[in-house]
């Protein structure tokens, strides 16, 4: 469990590191916590001859708000997301999902932006990152674009950042008071993947449900929205039976796969019970 | 009367400082200079044959030193790997060479060696290494192995059958006939994974013109892998020397001959450098052996009263890719599933088959938790179909006080035990009447409670050594040598080879009580064959009823010596002569005594010492006692179970374990602890998966659960004390029992929450997915 031999850079700003990329092509890999990278190299799945360690680029490691946005640097470990105020605050979302990743080692190490460029289906945090709108600044040869997650999370293990693209920040609408969130995840072992999550906003205004997003951990090979939910639940009171029909749509579109830990059968009924949980849970005692 | 301190005493494991700080050193810290690294190149394929190995393209590879393949080394194999007996002396098994020759037979089987001067070279030649495979149809199931027109592991055999023999005694013809109620069950013991915290390795250095070999090893039985490295390698015994440093637990893994040893010794043997191999967890999961795997099918004939007559179980044990060194030891299952229970006839049935997949061996309990598992059950299932309480039906088949010593049908005699006081009083501890209540409350609220009982028996200290020679084909006995310094203080050498059991701690206790010196001057040296005359070293919680005793033995003739210098020494009669707290002194004149330090200086002045007396204060004991050990115990978990999502999540776990003595109760209660987990992990996580192909699908800790402290509960722990007749402390075994006793207490928790689903049986492990199939089968319908 020997890594192939490669070499290694440690930049100390991004158009450095962006300009290791261009020269070495498909050869590199950027590395950030290296929670997922490492492994597979140790098990050689992954063979990459250079390897650019963004570790130590400044400024990439912040939660702040600004404009009606959260911004999240790249690099910020998910320790760091667990116990931010602000995210306690504004983004409990956030944090419920960081404090089910992995365990305290995992997390102090692993970053956002690794995992959100990683794009494993069953990541936490892509799921939570798709429910919340969030845009992915993403800096490259040519300067600096915006990505939405709609079109963030491709597939499998790919996202739509180019080879030479480094993730820079996340940016987040800040959402309005009394919008709740939560992620409920079910797994075999505390520190395991997930088998499903359910990553869930609601705001409940009055009698009415003005605000839902759902996003689906471990459906399909990427996390998805779970629109029919959505559709479902707008505009109605939240009342517990409305909730219930709503959780049943979690299947809508969905695509789970067959592995150890469940077949689709089971995944599609564990997105309905634990979407039902999360929304009953968000919505107690409105 | 001599007053017992330190036996009792939970003082703190003087084993943990130098392990907590990371001082201690296993294989892979031992500093040597010269060392070649040797990477192990495994089989891909689950059966083929090797056309031919293309190495040309490694050798070329940075820091390569040399590549042998087992063509290369076949002239060097004195013997095929050592084979015993273990319950079947009549198996068939192929000869099994520590590297394959023309043909693999598992994933993970040794096919070529790399030998360089870094790990990483090492590794990247082997990568470069092409082994060309015909490939052969695999096959991985028990029953199909089995089958007409199954590909055939081992041709010589001619089918994948090893053995198939009976252990039966009693009418089983007239229990059934008078049985009011039969019940079949197929019972399914998963494949385990053992996954000791450190993997194996080894480090041997042979000493080219003195033609000696010291060979470092992760193991738990450095003696038998000394004397087996002699034959293998064709060397004398008196040069060979094997070291297990620290081990980082083993579980039934490291207790049998690995290839590795004797492919590491070989090539330090040619190359005249030690050469080192350090197995990573990718390795560990396929070439370190695997445990369980076996199907149970029983039938039971009891009355309408709960009394069972008789059952018939048959055990299909799957080998795997050849017969591992104590790989039939499982079969022990059979001789010990009649379990804490008065029965009239047993017709047991064993049958052994050869499949593609990792040998199994003995994995902690070895045998034991699958008797175990199988009787716990049975009571279960005649307590589901009879409508009354498990815990009447345990009382109702008990084996009574007043039946001990008790002989099983099969012929093994329990030394000791009344099983109603750990029932007892695990009753109490979760107020059982209470918890039935408030089961059905909940039952009605649709939240499913579910309350499980495992009332276990274990044979262990293995164990008198006729009756092991006889059943095993090993005379196993347990080993001390006791010795004085000048100074008056003490070594201790054992014939266990500790890997996490505390002796250290616990046989420096010992000795303290008898020799009456503090127990910081008693030094505990194990796992060197250069130190004491042999061990029969540590697996199958044998440790402390053989060499913990042994310790006792040779300290008491340590102290039957010092008396008699002391009476020298006094001018006394040796009659009149007593020996306490590290002091001798004429009967009742305690002011007028010598020492100990100044009885051992005595010893070591020959001038001063009785005529004819030898120099010293040394004793050395091989202990062989009449009778197997019998600890038994009460375990009860209480679990709930998610209607919705299948989840289990375990409320209590009480246990009451009676081993005896207990020499250290701190140190029984670790042994607990990590074994209840460890069987914990095997009802609810665990499960070793081959696809068809024969490829492991669990191949790493992602896929293979193992409990970790975030998924387990707060052991509520408690003890009852019968100390064992056959041996002077008293004490029985408790390394294994908390394994043997939780698996059973949690399946029968999680069968009896899913009572209201019709559920009668769930296959191990209980996965949440498993458990919402069998409630949802009928739509979610309770009965």
């Amino acid at each position: 469990m020997i890594p192939a031999a490669f070499d290694y850079v440690v930049p100390r700003t991004l158009p450095e590191a962006v300009a290791e990329l261009v020269k070495h092509g498909q050869e590199a890999k950027v590395l950030a916590g290296g929670h997922s990278l490492i492994p597979l190299m140790k098990l050689r799945l992954s063979t990459p001859s250079f390897l650019v360690d963004i570790g130590r680029v400044g400024n990439l490691t912040y939660i702040r708000e600004e404009d009606g946005h959260v911004a999240i640097g790249a690099l910020t470990s998910h320790h760091d997301i667990e116990f931010s105020e602000l995210l306690k605050n504004k983004l409990p979302l956030l944090t419920s999902a960081a404090s089910q990743i992995g365990d305290p080692q995992v997390r102090n190490r692993g970053t956002i932006g690794g995992a959100a460029a990683h794009a494993d289906p069953f990541g936490d945090f892509p799921a939570c990152l798709l429910a919340l709108d969030a845009e992915f600044k993403a800096v490259g040869p040519r300067g600096e674009r915006s990505i939405a997650a709609r079109d963030f999370f491709v597939d499998t293990f790919t996202s739509s950042l180019e080879p030479n693209e480094i993730l820079r920040e996340i940016r987040i609408p800040t959402p309005p008071p009394g919008s709740r969130g939560t992620y409920l995840k079910f797994s075999r072992r505390s520190q395991d993947w997930a088998i499903v999550a359910v990553a869930a906003q609601v705001r409940v205004t009055g009698h009415e449900v003005t605000q839902v997003a759902v996003g689906l951990t471990g459906m399909g090979s990427r996390p998805i929205r779970a629109s029919g939910v959505e559709q479902a639940l707008r505009g109605k009171a939240g009342h517990d039976d409305e909730l219930r029909a709503a959780a049943e749509r979690a299947v809508d579109g969905t695509d789970p796969q067959q592995d150890l830990n469940g077949s689709p059968d089971y995944r599609r009924h564990l997105a309905q019970v634990l979407t039902r949980r999360a929304l009953e849970q968000i919505t107690a005692h409105h | 009367m001599a007053i017992s301190q330190m036996v009792g005493a939970s003082i703190k494991r003087r084993e943990d400082p130098r392990l907590v700080t990371g001082t201690g050193s296993y294989v892979d810290d031992l500093p040597q200079t010269a060392l070649v690294h040797m990477h192990v190149v495994r089989s891909s394929e689950a059966h083929a044959r090797i056309l031919g190995i293309e190495t040309g393209r490694a050798k070329e590879a940075d820091g390569v030193v040399a590549i042998l393949t087992g063509k290369d080394l076949k002239p060097e194999f004195g013997a095929p790997l050592p084979v015993t007996v273990c319950f079947v002396p009549d198996k068939k098994y192929p000869n099994h060479y520590p590297m394959a020759i023309d043909k693999v037979h598992y994933v993970g089987e040794p096919v070529a060696i790399v030998l360089a001067s870094s790990r990483a070279a090492a590794e990247d030649a082997g990568e470069r290494i092409e082994v060309k495979y015909q490939s052969l149809p695999a096959v991985v199931d028990i029953e199909k192995a089995i089958e007409a027109g199954a590909p055939v592991l081992h041709e010589e055999l001619g089918s994948n059958l090893s053995y198939d023999v009976k252990f039966a005694a009693g009418d089983i013809e007239a229990a059934f006939k008078e049985a009011e109620i039969t019940i079949k069950q197929r019972l399914i013991q998963q494949r385990l994974i053992p996954i000791a915290i450190e993997p194996r390795g080894v480090l041997a250095d042979y000493k080219t013109f003195s033609n000696k070999l010291t060979v470092w090893s992760s193991t738990q039985i450095p003696h038998f892998v000394k004397v087996w490295l002699a034959v293998i390698l064709g060397i004398s015994e008196s040069n060979v020397r094997v070291v297990a440093p620290e081990v980082g637990g083993g579980f039934g893994s490291k207790i049998r001959v690995y290839p590795e040893e004797i492919l590491t010794a070989l090539a330090s043997r040619r190359l005249g450098r030690p050469v080192k191999w350090i197995e990573d967890r990718n390795e560990n999961v396929k070439a370190t052996h695997h445990g369980r795997d076996q199907i149970w099918d029983v039938e039971i004939a009891a009355k309408k009263d709960g009394t069972v007559l008789g059952i018939r179980p048959t055990q299909w044990l799957n080998l795997g890719g050849y017969c591992s060194q104590f790989g039939t030891f499982q079969v022990l299952g059979m001789l010990v599933a009649q379990g804490a229970y008065k029965m009239k006839a047993f017709d047991g049935r064993s049958v052994g088959v050869f499949t593609n997949t990792t040998p199994t061996d003995a994995y902690r309990g070895a045998g034991r938790p699958e008797a175990t598992y199988l009787i716990e059950r049975v009571m279960d299932l005649v307590a589901r179909e009879t409508g009354i309480d498990p815990v009447e039906i345990r009382r109702k088949n008990f084996v009574r006080a007043e039946d001990q010593p008790f002989t099983t049908l099969l012929g093994l005699t329990y030394d000791s035990g009344d099983y109603t006081i750990t029932l007892d009083k695990a009753l109490e501890m979760v107020d059982y009447a209470a918890l039935r209540r408030e089961q059905a409350e909940k039952r009605k609220q649709g939240t499913y409670i579910g309350i499980g009982l495992c009332t276990y028996i274990e044979i262990c200290g293995l164990g008198p050594a006729a009756a092991t020679q006889a059943a095993t084909g090993v005379s196993l006995w347990g080993m001390s040598v006791v010795n004085l310094h000048f100074t008056g203080k003490a070594t201790v050498i054992i014939g266990s080879s500790p890997h996490g059991q505390g002796h250290e701690t616990t046989y420096a206790q010992v000795a303290s009580d008898v020799l009456g010196i503090p127990v910081e001057d008693i030094d505990v040296q194990h796992g060197d064959t250069a130190i004491g005359p042999m061990g029969m070293d540590t697996y199958g919680s044998r440790s402390t009823a053989l060499d913990g005793n042994a310790v006792h033995i040779s300290a008491m003739k340590v102290q039957e010596k010092a008396r008699k210098i002391a009476a020298h020494l006094l001018e006394a009669a040796e009659g009149d002569v007593v020996y306490e707290n590290g002091k001798a002194f004429v009967k009742g004149t305690p002011s007028k005594a010598v020492t100990i330090q100044e009885i051992a200086m005595a010893a070591f002045q020959t001038n001063r010492l009785p005529k004819g007396m030898e120099g010293g204060l040394e004793a050395t004991t091989f202990f062989d006692p009449s009778n197997f050990v019998w600890p038994f115990g009460a375990h009860i978990c209480v679990v709930e179970v998610d209607g919705e999502t299948g989840a289990t999540k375990i409320l209590r776990y009480v246990a009451v374990d009676d081993c005896g003595t207990r020499i250290n109760p701190m140190v029984v209660d670790g042994q607990l602890h990590g074994g209840i987990a460890q069987g914990i992990g095997q009802a609810l996580f665990e499960e070793g998966v081959y696809d068809e192909a024969g490829q492991l699908r669990t191949g790493s800790l992602v896929d293979y659960l193992i409990p970790t402290a975030s998924d387990l509960p707060s052991f509520e722990l408690a003890a009852t004390f019968t100390p064992s007749p056959v041996n002077p402390l008293g004490t029985k075994g408790i390394g294994e029992a908390g394994t043997i006793a939780s698996t059973p207490a949690v399946m029968n928790a999680i069968v009896d929450a899913l009572q209201p689903f019709g559920v009668r049986d769930v296959a191990m492990p209980a996965t949440p997915q498993k458990l919402w199939q069998l409630m949802h089968r009928n739509g979610g319908t309770t009965r």
